[in-house]
This record gives structure tokens, sequence and C-alpha cells, in this order.
């Protein structure tokens, strides 16, 4: 049964569920107090012992569920199991075969013919799970290798020799040929359907890490539709992982010179003698952040993600105003706060989008009409591609952002090759920016927005 | 105890705690047993008003313990948490002390003999008797154990979970000064949080993690007939209905369990034998919390009250 309990523990980790060491030695000493009798308590203990969250609970669950559902006799008769794993390799269904074999016209055969004639439904269900553990089931890893895993299963409980009698019985007995024929096609559904839930349940977490990967290093801009709610998925995670990291306040940090004169005041008591020491604190800027986003078509996705990103770090940076252009700029920040991200873009964009953008024009709307925002506090950002169709860049506003601001960044989804060819007008930008940076991927955005949070800590 | 059947012993906790007037669900019996077992915390997290709080208290009544909360706040530190050096009590001490310590001094010649014959003193004043135990360290020194509720962990900073670990982990702490105090009798402990932001990983993998939602209808139902015993069947089935209901509605803040039992015994005191439109109406702010949530639920109260008549029917 512990055989049994590791894999669950890896197929929870496949799901998400974060298991250590130390969880699982808690979980068996739990399960060993509860036992396996009643699944009901056993599902309970588990979730209690490994989950630990509401969504990490119902991960796990549905883990469960599936982990447990489709071999019944493991919970009808546990004995079966540990024998039958136990000697896994060389007969794996001797046994079985010693329950349903006697008394059978199909005398001589193979141990799996007669299992199958005998339509055992326990026994062969046992003997696909010994095989599959003989066949190390719980190691696949990619949904191509499910051939391989079935045909290994296949071989572990004896095809060879139930092939060789198939021969054999269609020349002397066809109709039991038939039947065996039936029942094998059956058998191979049934060994299909323990690799495809094997995969489910264990190669979750190989794949998940490889697309995540691929996913990370992708450019946003040219992402396939299908993997836009992935990816949403992915950079809230990221959000996460920077709400994790700067949410935290850091007081020693904070700590700086002595202050005399309030030491002196709650010192009064002693006749002013310091037993009691009074910090003055350095003074932290509460993160400001306006970001001003391209979402002409060009620019339009890496926008959406970043626009995400931003406004999921609440915890950290709190106040965020967001704008939107492509050949006027309006404010977006109210809708991304209201609405889900979905439809919170498709608003802007039938608000803003699908204009061909003019970065001059966009810069006067915003010099007029929200100039105010910015503070000496405020980090601005400005995602686009500086692609202007050759009208007036205006950086001269562009200057003015700049002095008024703590800190402006570009974004610029482009690759450093291009900037400056064609009608990008990045290195007129450029000079007035204190930090420009390609922004592609995911990565690059995590990256980003990692270090403009960081300058406030 | 390890010979009973677990199922059996969890059915146990459930009628220990309903006998306190705690109707529990499985999930919860079975955390609770478990906590017992293997000894180790609940964290308890789920929405506010579902009992998270009384489930201590029924515990330790159940067992007969004595119950030890500490409520975290912002700012709560190791002074109020733990213990504490009694200050005044230090310093009026050396002084009644003064004539003594110049007695036991008079003998020493030089500044290197008084020091050494302090020493042989020991360190008097950083002894037992100075501290002031907080309820952590009262907890430990319960020679019966007891049950200790740390209520809303969310609230308290990040650092104070770190303070936290070594009692979850080991039921002891360590004094720079006087060493490790160990429990006597580990103690059931008891954590929740309203989920206000996220505990840390090493906090959550000392504790078990259970979840209280909002309850079934049939278990709100026996709820409401321990809490509020004077009310009627069909009453408690037509209000619980309505509850139900009305957490589907996409509210600021949804009635809970505590709010459902208020609302029971409101019902009861106006002697209403059932629900109807106007009473509702009356009576919704017991439920609701906010303007802007009674604003949306009132134009739904007509519906929502043949909704849970119906199911009446049926249930």
């Amino acid at each position: 049964m512990r055989e049994n309990l590791h894999r669950f523990f890896r197929a929870a980790r496949g799901a998400g569920v974060h298991v250590s060491p130390a969880e699982s030695i808690d979980a068996m000493r739990a399960v060993s107090q509860v036992g396996f009798s009643d699944r009901t308590v056993l599902r309970d203990a588990l979730l209690l012992t490994l989950a630990k969250s509401q969504d990490e609970k119902l991960a796990l669950g549905d883990c469960f569920d599936l982990f447990f559902s489709q071999p019944e006799p493991r919970q009808d008769q546990p004995g079966t199991d540990d024998d039958a794993s136990q000697e896994a390799d060389p007969s794996p269904s001797s046994e079985a075969a010693s329950e349903g074999g006697e008394g059978h016209p199909s005398e001589g055969l193979g141990p799996l013919a007669q299992m199958l004639l005998s339509q055992d439904r326990n026994a062969l269900a046992a003997a696909i799970a010994s095989a599959s553990g003989a066949a190390s089931l719980s190691d696949i890893r990619y949904s191509t290798q499910r051939g391989i895993f079935s045909s290994r299963i296949l071989d572990a409980m004896g095809l060879q020799r139930l092939r060789d009698e198939l021969d054999e019985l269609t020349a002397t007995n066809p109709a039991l040929a038939e039947r065996l024929r039936t029942a094998l096609d059956a058998l191979r559904e049934a060994v299909r359907d323990t690799v495809a839930q094997g995969l489910a349940l264990y190669a979750r977490e190989e794949t998940e890490n490889l697309r995540n990967e691929i996913l990370r290093n992708a450019p946003l801009a040219r992402i396939e539709r299908r993997h836009v709610a992935e990816m949403r998925a992915l950079i809230r995670r990221i959000a996460q992982r920077l709400r994790e990291r700067y949410s935290k306040p850091r007081k020693r940090q904070r700590r700086g010179h002595l202050d005399v004169r309030r030491t002196l005041r709650r010192n009064a008591a002693w006749g002013g003698i310091p037993f009691l020491t009074a910090w003055k604190r350095k003074h932290r800027d509460r993160p400001k952040i306006v970001a001003i986003c391209d979402v002409s078509g060009s620019v339009a996705q890496v926008s959406d993600f970043f626009l995400l990103l931003i406004h999921s770090l609440h915890e950290v940076v709190d106040d965020v105003r967001s704008f939107a252009f492509s050949s006027h700029t309006i404010e977006v920040s109210e809708i991304l706060e209201k609405k889900s991200p979905e439809e919170a873009m498709a608003e802007i964009m039938s608000k803003v989008g699908f204009g061909s953008s003019d970065y001059g024009s966009s810069l006067v709307d915003f010099e007029k009409d929200f100039m105010s925002t910015l503070t000496p506090q405020t980090t601005v950002i400005v995602l686009g591609d500086a692609r202007s169709n050759n009208l007036d860049p205006r950086a001269d506003i562009l200057r003015r952002i700049s002095e008024r601001s703590k800190r402006l960044v570009w974004l610029n989804p482009e690759g450093r090759l291009a900037w400056g060819f064609g009608d990008s007008e990045m290195p007129r930008y450029a000079t007035f920016c204190s930090v420009v940076r390609q922004c592609a991927t995911a990565q690059q955005l995590e990256r980003a927005v990692s270090d403009i949070v960081a300058t406030y800590q | 105890m390890a010979e009973q059947k677990p199922s059996t012993a969890i059915e146990a906790v459930e009628s220990g705690l309903a006998a306190q007037g705690y109707i529990a669900s499985r999930q919860i019996a079975t955390a609770v047993y478990l906590s017992q077992q293997i000894e180790k915390p609940i964290l308890v997290e789920g929405p506010a008003g579902v009992g998270k709080t009384e489930l201590a208290k029924a515990i330790a009544a159940w067992r007969g313990k004595k119950m030890i909360r500490l409520q975290c706040y912002e700012g709560l530190d190791e002074a109020k948490a733990l213990y504490e050096w009694k200050y005044a009590k230090q310093l009026l001490y050396t002084q009644i002390l003064k004539d003594k310590l110049g007695e036991v001094l008079g003998g020493a010649k030089t500044l290197h003999d008084a020091l050494a014959q302090l020493h042989d003193f020991g360190d008097v004043f950083f002894s037992k008797e100075f501290v002031e135990p907080r309820p952590l360290l009262q907890a430990l020194e319960q020679p019966g154990g007891c049950v200790l509720l740390i209520d809303e962990i969310d609230k308290s900073d990040a650092e104070f979970e770190s303070l936290l670990l070594e009692i979850l982990s080991d039921f002891q702490v360590t004094i720079p000064e006087l060493g490790t105090v160990s429990a006597i009798t580990p103690p059931t402990v008891i954590l929740t949080s309203n989920s206000e932001r996220d505990l840390g990983d090493a906090l959550k993998r000392r504790c078990l993690h259970l979840h209280i939602g909002f309850p079934e209808q049939r278990l709100e139902e026996r709820i409401v007939e321990s809490r509020v015993p004077g009310i009627s069947q069909t009453l408690r089935r037509q209000m619980v209905g309505f509850i139900h209901e009305i957490r589907s509605l996409d509210l600021k803040k949804l009635p809970s369990v505590s709010e459902t039992i208020d609302w029971a015994r409101v019902l009861v005191l106006l002697q209403v034998s059932e629900l109807d439109t106007e009473i509702v109406k009356d009576t919704l702010n017991v439920l609701l919390k906010y303007e802007a949530d009674i604003e949306a639920a009132t134009p739904q109260v007509t519906t929502f009250i043949a909704k849970a008549a119906r199911s009446n029917v049926f249930g």
C-alpha cells in the first residue's frame, strides 16, 4: 500500500500540489491512523495533510478520484494487490489464474488466456495493475509514449504466449479462438485506458513544466490564440511570485539614523539616559506607476499581458494608472479594475484599438489631460514599438514627462536590432528614458516589472 | 485508542462536538481526530462567521480543557504573545534587596571578588519568578493540556509567523535567559485565518489545512436546530433555503452561519411562523451588512421565498 501512496504523491505533484518529503511523511502518518478501509475518510485525511489552499484541495480531490477510480480491486481486496506487486514480473497473473483456471474447458492454455476466458474482472484489473507496475507506468512522461507503455504492459501480462496459443487454436478450435480474440481486444482497450490514466496522473508535471518553459520564452506578440488562456495563467503566476517577493515589508532596511529628539523624550523618565532608543526611518516612496501602453495592432497582445500583470500586483503597487493609445490616449485603469481581463481588453480595443499608431498625437493627448498624474515619485512605463508611421514623434513631450517623474522606463517588444530602422523613433525617444529594454517574452516582462518594483524597496 | 476503528472514532468526535452545540461536518471531525492522533495543529480557513473560532471553543468544552486564546493583530510581538520580563518587579526587588546585597558583597575586598560572589548567585533576577507568561507560554505550562486558539493569524505580521514555527512543530519555546520550555502536555492548537494575506509555506506545512466553507442545506438546518431550539421545522427549512438562495447572489459579504443563527433568533423573537416578503425585507439587515447588498437583494426577496418554499415541498 505504501507503494501506492508514493505513486499518489507523485501524481499529486503532477496535479500542481506541492508535496514535500515532510508532508508526505505526515500524510503517511495520518493514513496509518485512518487506514484504507473508508475511502472518504482516506480522501479527507490526504486533503488535510497535503493540500495547503482551497485551489490545491480541489486539484488534489480530482487527482484522488482519478487515481482511485479505476483499480477497484485495490480497495476491495488489498491483499491481492500487495501480493501481485511483490511477485511482479515473471508470471504476474499466476495467482489470479489459479483462481479462475480450475475445471475450465481450456486446459493447457496460458494464465492470461484462462483469465480472459473466465471473464474474471477483478483478477484482470489486478493483473493490469501489477503489470503496469512492472512496466513502471509511473515513469510515463509524454503522450507519444502511450504505445510503448501499452505494449510493455501487455508483454508483462504474457501476450506473447497468448499469441502463440491463438495461432494454434485457430486451427484446432476456431470458436474458442474467436472468443479469445474478442476478449483480447477488450483487454487492449482496458490497457489503453490504464495508460491514458497514467499519463493524466504522472505526466502532467513534466509536460506542464516544458510547456511553461516554452511559453515563457515565446514572443508575446505572435502568440497563438489557443495559448492565450495559458499565457494569462502564466502571467498570473508571475504576478503571484512578484507579490510574494515584494509585498513583505522589510523593516530592518528602513532603519535610519538615531532620532535624538524622540530618544530624549522617550527616556525622560530615566533622566535622559537613553535606555530605549528611537530611530528615524528611511523614507521610502510608495510605488506609483503610470503605464502608457500602445494598443495598435502590432503590440496590442503584449500590452494586454503587461496590463494584466501590472494590475495583478495590488499588494505591491496599489497606485497604478493605465493609459492606452494608438492614435489618441484614454485612461483605462477603471475598465481594468472592474472587468475580467478578456472583457476589459475587448472594451479597450473597441475604444482606442485598431488605429494606426501615432505616438505624437497620443503624447499630446497625454500631456493635455493627464500630465497631473505624474509626481516626482512616479515611475512612468511606456510600452510600445515606437513606430509612429513617420509622423512627428514629439519627443519633447516625452522629455517633459521624464522631467516630471522619478523614472521613465520604455519597454519595446521589438528586438534591439530593429530600433531606429524604418519608421521606428526609438533612438530619439531613448535619450529621455532612464531605462530602455526589450520586452518580447513573458520572462523579459517579469524581469522588467520586477526591476521597476525593486527600485521602490 | 489505536485499537478503535478510525471511522467510529471520527463519529465519536462528531457526536462529542454535537453535544457542545457544534454540528461538525465529516471533514471537520476527521481533522480534529487526526490532529489529536498525529499531534499537529489545525489551520482553519474560511469566510468570516462559519464557526472557525467556535470550533476551538467546542473542542475545549468537549474535552473539558481550558481554552487559551491569542488574538492576532498587526504589531503583535514576542512580548505580548510569548513572555515578558516583569520589569517593575525586578526593579522593586533590587531596591528591596539592596541591603541584602550589601551584606553579601560586604566581605569582598576587591571588585573582582564582588563580581565573583555575585556570579555565584546566578541570574536571580532573570528566573522563572520574573517571567510574565503570555498566552503561548501559558498554553505550554498547562499541566493537563489545553486548547490554544491563535485567532486570525493572517492579521499578524510575517515575522510573528516565524515566531510560531517552533511552538507549532515541537510544542516548545526558547527563552534566551531560561532555556527551552517544552509543553507538559502538548496542547491542541487551532489557528484561524480569513485569508487576508497568504500565509508562509513554512507555517502551512506544519499544520493540517482545513477549509470550512458555507455548510450544505441539511447541515445548516441541523446547526440552526441545535443553536436555536425554539424554531419550528418548516420555518427552519424555509429560512435556510432562503439564505442559500441569497448566497447565489454576487454580494460584497455573503451571509454566513453566524448570520443565519442571528436571523433565526430574530425570527423566533418576532414570533414568525412562516416567511413572507414583508418580514424578510424588514429583517434583511440582520443578514446583510452592506447597504449596497441589501439594495441588490431586496428585489429578489419574493422569488427567493417562493423558491425556498418550493424546495421545501420536495426536500
